[in-house]
């Protein structure tokens, strides 16, 4: 379960594609800057999902304006949908909770439409 | 005579050729017996033997890497790890190569301690993140990357008297 800040957890209640988990090497580990892991990864895009909603928003800023999502939904995931819609969300420079709430939205409707 | 792992006992004048050794490895066998007032046969002999106990591991040059104009990123990296694997982190840590060194430590949490290198701060980001955070048991990792050196020294020996 992850670390719980001002945001609730997500109930995972369905198995899907997307559920499917990583090795441990392909997982996506979370970072507040170079080098400090916080130590919260996602095996899975409904991991990442969860985790896009607990995990601490500098961490969000600072991977999603180094293209780390990006590189990772595409890379990893092999999704390029997906990543084409985060480097959207990239443009319009949010930061703070509305950068959480919109990735979380992105995220969340790709999964949903994928289970 | 006990082999490499062993303790064993070193005189006073043993140190004091260690001591000699670490100021400046490259003197002659003549130069140091000279500066302690002994036989430089006596220094081989002395050299030799702790050579083959694995006292003196070997002997090195010290590079400064600003001079030589190698820019380097050096790190401390601390890494809180599940206790159950610390032993295990600390061992594969030190299979990289850009690990330069690694120690446990005991204070609040169990941690783990490590110097780390790399080209530049990207190259050292990609390597914690790839192949450091995915080692099972690494809990959290926190790292300061070093921006200036006021002082780099190794233990120098201060026994044997004199």
């Amino acid at each position: 379960m992850p670390k719980i800040g001002v945001h609730k957890p997500l109930k995972s209640k369905f198995v899907s594609q997307d559920s499917k988990k990583l090795p441990r090497e392909n997982a996506f580990y979370f970072f507040s800057s170079i080098g400090n892991y916080i130590g919260e990864s996602a095996a899975s895009l409904e991991e990442f999902m969860e985790k896009i909603r607990a995990v601490n928003v500098k961490s969000l800023e600072f991977h999603l304006y180094r293209e780390d999502f990006e590189k990772w939904i595409s890379g990893t995931l092999k999704d390029k949908e997906l990543a084409a819609d985060i480097q959207k969300l990239r443009g319009s420079n949010l930061i703070g909770d509305e950068l959480r709430d919109q990735l979380y939205l992105v995220i969340s409707k790709k999964f949903n439409k994928s289970k | 005579m006990r082999g490499k792992g062993h303790t064993v006992a070193l005189d006073d004048l043993d140190w004091k050729i260690l001591r000699t050794l670490q100021e400046n490895a490259r003197q002659t066998y003549t130069e140091i017996g000279r500066g302690l007032g002994i036989a430089h046969s006596t220094v081989y002999e002395r050299v030799k033997r702790m050579e083959k106990q694995g006292i003196i591991r070997k002997y090195t040059a010290i590079v400064d890497l600003e001079k030589a104009k190698l820019k380097q990123v050096i790190a401390i990296m601390t890494l809180f790890t599940d206790p159950k694997e610390s032993e295990t982190v600390a061992t594969k840590l030190s299979e990289f190569e850009e690990v330069l060194e690694v120690s446990t430590s005991l204070s609040e949490e169990l941690s783990i301690i490590a110097r780390v290198i790399a080209e530049d701060q990207e190259k050292l980001h990609a390597f914690i993140a790839q192949s450091v955070a995915p080692l099972p048991g690494v809990l959290r990792i926190r790292t300061s990357i070093i921006t200036r050196k006021y002082k780099e020294q190794n233990f120098l020996i201060n026994k044997g008297g004199g």
